[in-house]
């Protein structure tokens, strides 16, 4: 694998349920980048981070640099709320000691008290801390995020967003999140890859044009960008 | 086991693998042999029959239970023979003895230790399968696994509550302690422990009036149930 590449996909199909959701995708990742995959519902975007798991059959090549950890942060987790949980045993599920969850909570931005209190009882800002929170442990190198700001109100996304930004510089890591916010791309991405079904555009996000957009989201689409100095 | 079931949205498959118990434990007895390992046998039938069509199909789970179970409940009805029927239905704390009491010990412990050790990963694969196929869990395994501690307990209770309540047996304590708990220890530890408490109590009550004991188990156990439901807090 040439160096700095940390993923390669070539020719991707999934089909499921004999329908086709992804056709010939074909994309490389660079090592500390932060691919956004952008595009509608139901363009895909979950089934693409589940092949790159590898918990998906594909047709195709998916090839990982060797040796890396990569976690997976889903979009929805339905039914948690309903399993009385304390976040500490949340954490335990996957076996981490007591130390490394004192320097996540830190890296999360949430104090100690946290551990103790019910999933259940947080708040979805706080819930979404504790799945990034979660997805560190064991000190993965890549982060696979399936629309991470689902359900968080707008200050709440800002705060999420500069918590990615935060962890990529603090741990470098490789990002790759999923979502349909178009200003998410301008504020994280390196790379932005437009998903539906079939690979649209893969570009940096200032080549994003509006006819690239208008064909992803099939209708006028106009971005503008402006500033708030 | 209770707890789990809660969380799998499975509580209906106690109940459920009850009944499917009841043809096995009438071919038991027409055999003479003990109900346990007829209804048994049966199960390991029933769960192999759901497992397989759960990877063959793309029904839920519970819909399938729910064909196999009634299906089970009327073949059960025939070939039960007649004098031991409510029996069979509902248990019979007299017919125990002394030497399969111990040996209900025995495989409990033995069930719970399994069922504490596939707890976390189970756990996460009730809160999300991609999850825990992310992190490298054999799901079918567990679920095999799992399935199986279900039909050892149901074996185990149906001498006692019977095959229509059995399923009550692990899942009324089990909802009692969700509405305690703030955590997964509590939740866990308290439907063992609240399972314990109304067999005890059930029995006792049995001792004092003579009614059959499986449903005032069950009955104790809902006493529970109403009683957490006050104290549940908000």
């Amino acid at each position: 694998m040439e160096k700095g590449i940390i993923l390669k996909v070539e020719n991707l199909n999934v089909e499921l349920g004999g329908e086709k959701i992804l056709e010939n995708l074909s994309f490389e990742v660079k090592e500390g980048e932060v691919l956004i995959i952008l595009g509608p519902n139901g363009s895909g975007k979950t089934v693409l981070l589940k092949a790159l798991l590898g918990i998906l059959p594909i047709r195709g090549k998916i090839e990982w640099k060797p040796g890396i950890k990569i976690s997976y942060v889903p979009q929805r987790l339905p039914f948690i709320k309903d399993i009385p949980m304390s976040v500490k045993e949340f954490f335990d599920l996957k076996n981490v000691s007591g130390k490394e969850s004192e320097d996540i909570l830190k890296s999360i931005g949430l104090g100690k008290n946290i551990l103790e209190k019910k999933i259940g009882d947080l708040s979805s800002g706080q819930f979404q801390r504790i799945l990034v929170g979660w997805a560190l442990i064991s000190n993965p190198q890549v982060l696979l995020f399936d629309e991470p700001m689902t359900g968080i109100d707008i200050s709440g996304q800002e705060s999420i967003y500069e918590l990615l930004e935060k962890l990529r510089k603090e741990r470098n890591l490789t990002i790759l999140l999923v979502t349909h916010d178009l200003s998410i791309v301008y504020k994280l991405a390196t790379n932005c890859l437009c998903l539906n079904k079939k690979m649209l555009c893969y570009s940096a996000p200032k080549e994003l044009t509006s006819e690239r957009l208008s064909q992803l989201y099939g209708g006028e689409i106009k971005f503008y960008q402006h500033s708030h100095e | 086991m209770g707890s789990l079931m809660l969380t799998k949205r499975m509580a209906l498959v106690g109940d459920a693998l009850g009944h499917v118990a009841l043809p096995g434990m009438g071919l038991a007895l027409l055999l003479g042999l003990d109900v346990s390992f007829g209804a048994f046998f049966f199960l390991l039938l029933g769960i192999f029959l759901i497992w397989l069509f759960e990877i063959r199909t793309s029904l839920p789970t519970e819909a399938l239970v729910g064909v196999i179970f009634v299906a089970s409940l009327a073949t059960g009805f025939l070939i039960v023979p007649k004098p031991e029927l409510l029996e069979a239905l509902f248990g019979d704390i007299s017919e125990v003895s002394f030497g399969m009491a111990i040996a209900s010990v025995v495989f409990s412990i033995l069930i719970f230790l399994v069922i504490n050790r596939i707890y976390p990963r189970m756990i996460l694969a009730n809160i999300s399968n991609d999850l825990a196929k992310s992190q490298g869990i054999k799901i079918k395994k567990q679920n095999f696994i799992y399935l199986l501690s279900i039909a050892a307990m149901v074996a185990l209770g149906v001498k006692i509550v019977g095959s229509l309540l059995v399923g009550a047996l692990v899942i009324i304590p089990a909802a009692t302690s969700r509405n305690l708990s703030k955590n997964l220890k509590e939740y866990s530890l308290g439907g063992v422990v609240l399972g314990i408490l109304s067999c005890f109590l059930g029995g006792l009550l049995f001792k004092l009036t003579g009614l059959p004991a499986g449903p005032l188990i069950i009955l104790t156990s809902t006493l529970f149930f109403l009683i957490s439901l006050i104290f549940k807090p908000r």
